[in-house]
């Protein structure tokens, strides 16, 4: 189980006059096993939050706590293991691998990992049949929709059994039925426990998470 | 789904990209395989025709006399009244460890006589083995078997003699069997003899003044040669004729130098054009790079995804470029070399070494795309998103 806690943590590009603050002293905490939705306006700092939450951007100032681990305290390769090991990310346009089935596109994140093949197959097979997409394992990405992308994505996201999972916005390519799919597919996923971070701009979809974070002009409320 | 798997799979879905940076390194390998090879085979026709050149050793009598001749004029103080070596010792030779580079040895008796009112050298010569340490010699007429003599072009044209004439040494009558065409040498002042007989005419059984050796040689070493013989001739001074072996050498040098000059020229052009490529790709595949990050790939997977992509193409590379090189060679080989000598055997070495070179080349080439891949900020590629 993983507990996410962000002490005054800040984020600003840029010096003197042209600095500009993506996000300011954002103290908060995630308990684990919730299902957090995080609302705001386009460039209102959320996205920049949800890439410090996943490791991938150091904060300016503040520090942030999963477990009793100080992510940005570990060195660059060691982040990238705790990455591999604790979360699992759904982008907002899919970014599947064009050159990959969907099969090894859900096997990427145990590339690196030691392990027959077959087992890492059975896997990617497994999660694909969570979103309901295993008799499709064998086709690339150009040869489904977008919301079977998305599903692909999410797959991706959830094989190596992450407790933490970051959605940037999974939704928002999708129509509203598939929209609906996905959010019942994440919905599902946090019944099993896993820690759901969701950046949304849409309140509906918000409104199946049980918390929603506010950013506005990089202010957490 | 290992690294490896990403790598083959990217390399199949960027066909063109991958076939380009495969011509960069398949012309380059090419090339320098072509090139050594022909001046393998050139080194191997140019060692065989330096060997058809004759003599490249002479053993002469040790003396503390010092030559008063340069180029072929004498000034004084010669005298004939030479030191001589035992014939029997030149079976010596056949001891010595490079004996199987010795193509011939040519025991040589030299005399001044008088033929009318002429004073003349003769030269008791072995004519078989002469054939081979002059290969150069046109004779008209024929070769003296036991008996009689082969004038050469001067001395024919001083003393009235020519083919089918006869002339008298210490009251023998020697038949002139032949007449050498001019060489441009000493050899045409002279009158050549069979050995046996000119020591029986000069009372010198069993003596010679001098021999000569052609050491069949490619590549073999002249001056241990010189040693050997020297170390089983004790009373004769052995030395190399310097100015063959050293033509031979600084000939074959150069163009190996021209050769090493153009394969690197090469060989830079195609790593050149083996680095734009990667960079170009590694470019592209900004977001992708980003992603495997994201997900978790540490800077050294993300460099052996590259390298292994480079390996694949240059191990490929390798073998299709030496494979092109080899049979060019074959095909170009007649118009460089005329002659025998001139083969163009596989060389496993050649092979082996074609095949590093291009891994090596290729792996050069990608270290610095691939280094800048690993160094890509994974948050670039969701910015980019």
């Amino acid at each position: 189980m993983k507990r996410i806690q962000g002490d005054n943590i800040a984020k600003h590009y840029g010096k003197g006059e042209a600095m500009v603050f993506a996000v300011k002293e954002a103290t908060f905490t995630i308990e684990a096993g919730e299902f957090v939705a995080v609302m705001g306006e386009s460039g209102s700092g959320k996205s920049t939050l949800l890439s410090i939450l996943g490791g991938l951007n150091s904060p300016t100032s503040g520090k942030l706590m999963i477990d009793d681990i100080d992510v940005y305290a570990l060195g660059q390769e060691e982040r990238a293991d705790f990455r591999r090991e604790s979360i699992g990310f759904v982008f907002q346009n899919f970014n599947l691998i064009p050159y990959l089935t969907l099969a090894e596109n859900v096997m990427l994140p145990m590339a690196t990992l030691k392990g027959s093949r077959k087992r890492k197959r059975d896997a990617a097979l497994h999660a694909l049949n969570m979103v309901g997409l295993s008799e499709k394992a064998e086709r690339l990405p150009s040869q489904i929709s977008g919301g079977e992308q998305e599903r692909v994505a999410i797959a991706r996201a959830i094989v190596n059994e992450p407790p933490i999972i970051l959605a940037d916005e999974p939704t928002g390519n999708l129509d509203s039925k598939t929209g609906k799919d996905i959010m019942g597919l994440l919905g599902a996923l946090n019944d099993y426990g896993t820690t759901i971070i969701m950046v949304t701009h849409n309140p509906e979809y918000a409104e199946d998470a049980q918390r929603v974070l506010r950013v506005s002009d990089g202010v957490l409320k | 789904m290992t690294l490896r798997d990403i790598a083959v799979s990217n390399l199949r879905r960027r066909k063109a990209k991958a076939l380009f940076v495969l011509a960069g390194l398949f012309i380059g390998v090419s090339t320098v395989v072509l090139l050594l090879s022909l001046v393998q085979a050139m080194k191997q026709n140019i060692n065989h025709k330096l060997e058809m050149y004759g003599a490249n050793i002479l053993i002469l009598p040790k003396t503390e006399n010092l030559s008063l001749t340069y180029g072929g004029l004498s000034l004084g103080g010669v005298s004939f009244e030479m030191q001589e070596i035992k014939e029997a010792e030149l079976d010596n030779i056949k001891n010595i460890k490079n004996a199987v580079n010795i193509a011939a040895v040519g025991p040589m008796l030299l005399s001044p006589i008088t033929v009318g009112d002429k004073r003349i050298l003769i030269a008791g010569v072995d004519f078989q083995a002469f054939q081979m340490l002059r290969p150069w010699w046109s004779v008209k007429g024929a070769l003296p078997d036991e008996e009689g003599a082969l004038l050469g072009a001067d001395a024919a044209r001083i003393l009235g003699l020519t083919t089918g004439n006869s002339f008298k040494v210490n009251n023998k009558e020697i038949r002139i069997t032949g007449v050498l065409e001019t060489t441009g040498s000493q050899d045409d002042g002279i009158i050549f003899a069979p050995l046996a007989m000119t020591q029986e005419l000069l009372g010198k059984k069993g003596r010679i003044s001098m021999a000569e050796v052609a050491a069949l040689c490619t590549g073999c070493p002249i001056p241990e040669m010189v040693q050997q013989i020297s170390d089983v001739l004790p009373g004769a001074n052995v030395m190399a004729i310097q100015q063959v072996v050293k033509g031979r050498m600084e000939t074959l040098n150069q163009f190996e130098k021209f050769s090493y000059g153009v394969s690197a020229l090469v060989l830079l052009v195609g790593s050149l054009m083996v680095l734009v490529t990667m960079m170009g790709s590694v470019r592209e595949r900004t977001v992708e790079i980003g992603i495997f990050r994201a997900m978790g790939f540490r800077k050294s997977h993300i460099i052996q995804i590259i390298l292994l992509e480079a390996a694949i193409i240059s191990g490929i590379a390798g073998i299709l470029g030496y494979l092109a090189g080899f049979s060019g060679t074959k095909l170009l080989i007649p118009f460089f070399a005329e002659g025998h000598g001139a083969m163009v055997p596989f060389n496993p070495v050649m092979a082996a070494a074609a095949f590093l070179l291009a891994i090596f080349v290729g792996l050069g080439s990608s270290a610095y795309p691939a280094f800048m891949a690993s160094r890509l900020d994974p948050n670039e590629a969701l910015r980019a998103l």
